[in-house]
């Protein structure tokens, strides 16, 4: 066997070289960590709703619906709106029909008459997935056909959900179903090829009120996110644990 | 509409006050079904158990006939969740890309060890039984016996050494298979428990003795699964050996022995006792902590489903059995019917816990009832009626007659297993 001195030299500097590197030098990452790495950490979506501006118009519906192409006539919808009327003895009367879809043209809540006079409050409120920080339908899809974007929008995978229905079951908000055409499972995404865009959600832009807003919660400066810091708002069921991302302003505690 | 426009769920809900609008009863009979078949499948399992592994030798007979008996019944564990699934053709998924946060998807893997434990150990039990009909067909002719014989030979996996030690062998993997088998089946079934127990947004769903009472009452329905179909089966055969009029054995004319039966039914009877305390616990709690769910969880409980659970279940599917059970001078009809009500129970309490975790609405506002397609008119309302159902019941009866044929477990002429 033969060794030149400079075949030697260099190879004892490339082993002192690899040596000397610490195994702390290597790091490996977990999958979020990896995620983390690469994402867009200046973007993470929420949502502002003014429940004192909602006239119960149901543009936002019926736009949604539009947009997102769920069946019109189908009983389904990504976004509805409720209105709750508060009667002076203190029963809350509850409804929306087709989601809120045709607006609230009639004053009886299923057949029922209400007195105005005897009624204490009344007001209307949009829902819609609330993009949790920590979504239960996530956790319990059984393929991954569900999942939590680096901006904090969970979408789902048309092409690889089995439509087990486990994440309908999980949401504690009722936002998920079984989408009539596609048979697999579907809810609100902030509309996410829009605001991948620049632009806003089809409810967002269709409400005439400004009762729906869309905040980049990492942009200080962004003015919805503003409002969502500093003033009192609220979010729906927290005792979920879901860390929902929908905040809400003028929250009544008779809304469910 | 066009039949395919048809939101799942719509055509067998009906809602009651405020509920959300994209909830409905998207759980259905099949979701039913699901528990009530993979507790009868443990349940037979560990009823196999008792003789292969502790050794309780009067259960001899009915432990062979469980053990085939749970094979028939497994792939009718998963054929429910097919049925329900929206998109029938993706079932695999959970294998290829198992999400490990959700508590299904982990079923394809638990299913498959199961299933791999429960045919190994009955070919451990029954290799013997197939060289000997090998050779015992060796000589014969005729197209069927021609048949007969490949099938065997494929069953003895060529391992054909029917010697003292290799027999010792066999008794020993089945034994330890069994043992084995049992953490397996519990866990195949308690984890059927915990898929529902773990879904926070359910209030009724919700809570952790969910999986021990699903494993308590699975064991209960699968015993008492076994011991119908076991006596069904042994006194039709005494029947026939009577009519032909030929030399019957005086053990044989009994038809199903007593001894067996009230053995069985002690077991049966202890772990009833245990699923129907830990149920009365559960419900005990939520009354005494009353939570913010409890007002409507009580509406439904005590207005809603009081039929259901409280007539339905625990008294006729508990109680009366548990009293024609216990009471001196018990005869085979008798024990028959409080294992046909034993039986209903069980599935009363897997509908009380499917269906009514779905009888009251997110906003705890309103309610859903649940009215199950009876005559279908389209596929989703066929799989997801009362004929889906039947389909999934009447499905391991014709494949334990099948099995059957080739594994017997109830001639008494199979030698010593």
């Amino acid at each position: 066997m033969s060794c030149s001195r400079r075949d030697f030299l260099k190879d004892a500097a490339g082993a002192a070289f690899v040596s000397s590197l610490p195994l702390s030098a290597f790091v490996v990452l977990t999958t979020d960590e990896a995620k983390a790495a690469v994402a867009n950490a200046t973007v993470r979506w929420g949502y502002l709703v003014d429940t004192n501006k909602c006239t119960g118009c149901g543009m936002c519906v019926k736009a949604c619906k539009n947009e997102n192409e769920i069946p019109y006539d189908a009983e389904v919808t990504r976004t509805w709106v409720e209105r709750y009327v508060v009667t002076k003895d203190g029963a809350t009367h509850i409804d929306s029909p087709n989601g809120g879809r045709d607006g609230f043209t009639s004053d009886k809540i299923r057949d029922e008459e209400i007195d105005p006079d005897n009624i204490a409050k009344a007001f209307f409120v949009p829902k819609l997935c609330n993009q949790c920080d920590n979504p239960a339908c996530v956790q319990v899809c059984p393929v991954g056909a569900t999942y939590k974007t680096e901006d904090g929008v969970v979408l789902i995978d048309r092409k690889w959900c089995i439509g087990c229905g486990y994440c309908i079951m999980a949401c504690p908000y009722g936002v998920r179903f079984f989408h009539p055409e596609h048979k697999v499972a579907d809810k609100c995404n902030f509309c996410y090829h829009r605001i991948t865009k620049g632009m806003m959600p089809a409810c967002v832009e269709s409400c005439a009120f400004g009762a729906r807003r869309l905040a980049n919660l990492r942009d200080p400066d962004d003015p919805v996110t503003k409002i969502i810091t500093t003033e009192r708002v609220a979010v729906l069921k927290d005792e979920y644990g879901t860390k929902p991302h929908v905040f809400y302003l003028g929250l009544d505690n008779n809304v469910r | 509409m066009t039949e395919d426009m048809i939101v799942h769920g719509v055509e067998w809900t009906v809602k009651e006050l405020f509920v959300y609008p994209n909830e409905f009863i998207y759980w259905s009979i099949q979701i039913v079904m699901y528990p009530y078949m993979t507790g009868l499948v443990a349940g037979a399992f560990v009823l196999s158990s008792l003789y292969h592994v502790f050794g309780q030798k009067d259960l001899k007979e009915i432990a062979q006939f469980s053990l085939v008996f749970s094979l028939a019944l497994l792939p009718v564990a998963a054929l429910p969740l097919l049925l329900h699934l929206q998109q029938p053709l993706r079932a695999i998924e959970p294998l290829l890309t198992p999400h490990f946060t959700s508590a299904i998807a982990a079923f394809g893997i638990v299913f498959t060890v199961y299933g791999l434990i429960v045919v190994s150990e009955i070919w451990f039990v029954y290799r013997e039984y197939f060289v000997h009909q090998l050779e015992a067909l060796r000589g014969a002719s005729g197209f069927w016996n021609a048949q007969r014989r490949i099938a065997y030979k494929v069953l003895t996996l060529g391992a054909k050494d029917v010697s003292d030690e290799a027999i010792r062998v066999d008794h020993k993997a089945a034994k330890i298979l069994a043992g084995v088998g049992i953490p397996v089946a519990c866990f195949l079934h308690g984890y059927a428990g915990f898929i529902f127990g773990s879904v926070k947004a359910n209030a009724l769903w919700m809570s952790p003795l969910m999986p021990v009472i699903f494993i308590m009452s699975a064991v209960v329905s699968g015993i008492a699964l076994c011991m119908l179909t076991y006596i069904v089966i042994m006194e039709f055969q005494a029947f026939r050996l009577r009519r032909k009029g030929g030399t019957v054995e005086a053990g044989e004319t009994k038809g199903a022995e007593i001894d067996i039966i009230s053995k069985s039914t002690r077991y049966l009877l202890g772990f009833l006792v245990a699923a129907i305390s830990l149920e009365l616990l559960d419900l005990i709690f939520r009354g005494y902590t009353a939570m913010k769910s409890w007002d409507i969880l009580r509406s439904v409980m005590y207005g809603k489903d009081f039929v259901n659970i409280f007539v339905l279940q625990y008294t006729l599917g508990n109680l009366v059995p548990f009293i024609l059970l216990l009471l001196p001078g018990r005869t085979i009809k008798r024990t028959v019917l409080a294992l046909v009500l034993v039986l209903f129970g069980v599935f009363m309490m897997r509908w009380n816990v499917v269906i009514g975790g779905q009888a009251f609405s997110l906003s705890f506002s309103g309610y859903m009832h649940y009215h199950i397609p009876i005559i279908p008119h389209s596929i989703e309302t066929f799989k997801e009626g009362v004929l889906g159902a039947l389909a999934v019941i009447t499905t391991p009866f014709v494949l334990f007659w099948v099995i059957n044929k080739f594994v017997p477990s109830l001639r008494r002429d199979t030698g010593e297993t």
